[in-house]
Parts: structure tokens; sequence; C-alpha cells
């Protein structure tokens, strides 16, 4: 394409997407979230388990830096591959902070959190 | 040095004219969404199962899914962790996402707890080699549920296209190429920046999208 087509269609999708679309700026840090989770069905085995996890830790520390917040079910996945890697403390911890956080995810987690109790009992 | 406008051909000076036009009356012509249900229900939570795939490409499902959390979270719902809750219904006995949007609601209120769910349907997806061109598109219908009654909350329709500029490319796919082609080169899979697109443009158009959500809410409005 042209350069000054490309600038001019550039143009006006901004404007076009900022008139229809709201483009308000994000509430939450992203980071790599949504492309492990990509990654995981897409790519299998392309990152570890504690691959994943470092690149989550990551984000919550960048987040932090720029005083966003951690969005919904990021903590509550960070628990989910705490599990996979066997880490049951860990796992524990993510999933009370996605609870703290996200009141809405307790049914789901305490259940979650009560089926590994009981399989670690066994 | 010739002057600038000669150096743009009339082809490309009608589309901005067909631009223009829809830039100032599309949005404002297109009758509101009529929101009285999800008003009365306001919900907070949201599950959004797997989508039902129509579309003839395998991975478009997984794809999608891993699309899906930004725009909802980013409109004002707490959105359930995505791959967590498909994992989890897998082991359960469910393999399909056919089979997950038949569980029932009371169940799925019994075990999530949801105040609503997304059930996604992929009506199309890929890229289709057509006569002077090649274009990637995502088209996708989205129906949101309250749990407790079952009412339709909101349903929508989006599609995100991108055209190969081979000259005369379509209006969609020349403003949808200008974002995506920023992103990803030609050789890659553009569907997951597409995906990514088409639930924007679901979520957040204005007086079609979904309203904001209390998360959203919360975040405009000053803290007292």
């Amino acid at each position: 394409m042209h350069p000054i087509k490309t600038i001019l269609v550039l143009v006006l999708a901004a404007v076009l997407f900022s008139g229809c679309a709201q483009t308000n700026s994000n509430i939450y840090h992203w980071g790599e979230y949504e492309n492990i989770i990509y990654k995981s069905y897409a790519k299998p085995g392309e990152l570890s388990i504690q691959e994943q996890i470092q690149l989550l830790n990551t984000d919550i520390i960048k987040a932090q830096e720029a005083n966003k917040k951690i969005p919904p079910g990021f903590y509550a996945h960070l628990g989910y591959l705490y599990l996979a890697d066997g880490d049951y403390r860990a796992a524990m911890t993510s999933l009370e902070n996605e609870q703290s956080l996200y009141p809405e995810s307790a049914p789901f987690l305490t259940g979650m959190i009560n089926r590994m109790n009981q399989e670690n009992a066994r | 040095m010739k002057p600038l406008k000669i150096t743009l051909p009339i082809k490309f000076i009608a589309a901005l004219a067909v631009i223009s036009s829809i830039l100032f009356t599309g949005c404002a012509t297109q009758a509101p969404y009529d929101y009285t249900a999800l008003n009365v229900h306001k919900p907070r939570s949201i599950l959004v199962l797997p989508p039902l795939n129509n579309s003839v490409e395998v991975d478009a499902t997984y794809i999608y899914l891993s699309k899906v959390t930004q725009p909802l979270a980013e409109r004002g719902y707490y959105v359930f962790p995505v791959e967590v809750i498909d994992r989890f219904m897998k082991e359960n006995g469910l393999p399909s996402s056919a089979e997950m949007h038949q569980v029932p609601l009371d169940k799925i209120k019994d075990i999530i707890n949801p105040d609503a769910v997304l059930y996604v349907t992929i009506d199309n997806w890929g890229q289709k080699y057509q006569i002077l061109s090649s274009t990637a598109i995502v088209s996708v219908s989205a129906q949101l549920i309250d749990v407790d009654t079952g009412t339709l909350l909101w349903k929508g329709h989006a599609q995100a296209v991108q055209q190969s500029d081979d000259g005369g490319g379509g209006l969609a796919g020349m403003l949808v190429s200008a974002l995506v082609t920023q992103v990803v080169g030609k050789n890659f899979d553009q569907t997951p920046q597409l995906a990514h697109l088409a639930n924007y443009m679901l979520f957040h158009t204005e007086g079609q999208g979904l309203l904001e959500g209390p998360y959203r809410i919360a975040e405009t409005q000053p803290t007292p």
C-alpha cells in the first residue's frame, strides 16, 4: 500500500474506532496471560509449566510498576499452573489472591481447593 | 514534483468518500440495542464457554477462547479463567464445546456461580481465496444468558476482515488491514489478531455491544 494511503487509512481507522467503539485506557495489565493460553492450545509444549509461571510472575511485577490491576482470571490461572507443577502451597496462595481481588470467583475456586485437598488427603 | 492529490488514484478517493459517509452516518443510523433485560439483571461476572465452531478451521475454537478475556474484562466484567474452566469441564466428562453448551444453567450455577453465561458461535473463520484477492476473516455471534432465569440479556455479532491489498480492497478490509498489519506480517496466522479485534467490536461498540460493567464503571468514577 502507498505510504500516504496507509497514513490516511490509519487516521480514518483511528477516527472510526474512537467514534463508535470506546477507546478507554485499559483497567488491567494484560502482559502474557492470553498469549500463554493461546500457546497452551495452539503450540502445546512450546512453553514449559515453569516458564508459564515465570512469565505470569513477571507480569505481576510489571503491573505494579505500571500501576495497573491484575486482570480477572489471572491468579486463578496461575494457581492452576502451580497445581499442575505440584506446588500446592503456591497454588493455594494464588487461588486466594484471585478470590480476594474478585469475590465472584469464590464459589468455583473454593470447590477447586476442596477437590485439591481431597486429592492430597488420599 | 507533482502535487500530492494527483498521486492518489480516483478509486482511492472514491473509497475515502465512502469511508467518510459511513464514518459520519454508520454509527448514528443503526438502531441502538434494547438493553432492558441487561439493565434489569446487571451481571457482574461472566462465564465464557469455549465457542461452538461452525467454520472448517479446527483450531478456531481455542484461538478464539484465548482472545476473549481482555475485550470482555476491559468492558468491566469479571471473566472466569477460560482455560481453567475448559480443562475442568473436560476432566468432568465434557470433551467438546457442544457438550459444554448443553450443561443446564442450574448445574453451572451450583459449581461455578457466574451471573451470566456467554455462548459464542464461530460463524466464519480463516483464509478465503477469491477471484481477485484473498481475505482473512473472523465472524462470531454471541448470546449472554442470565444464569438464574435463563433470560437473554444481550446478543451481538461481529466480523473482522483483512483483505489482501491488491487494489480496490473492500472498505472493511482496508480499515482492518491498517490496524492488523501493524502487528503481524503476512506469513503469520492473522486470525488471532482478527479474533481480538472482532471481540472488541462485539463488546465495545456503543449502542450495539455490552453496556459497561461494574469494574469499568468503578474505574471511571472517582472513589469517594
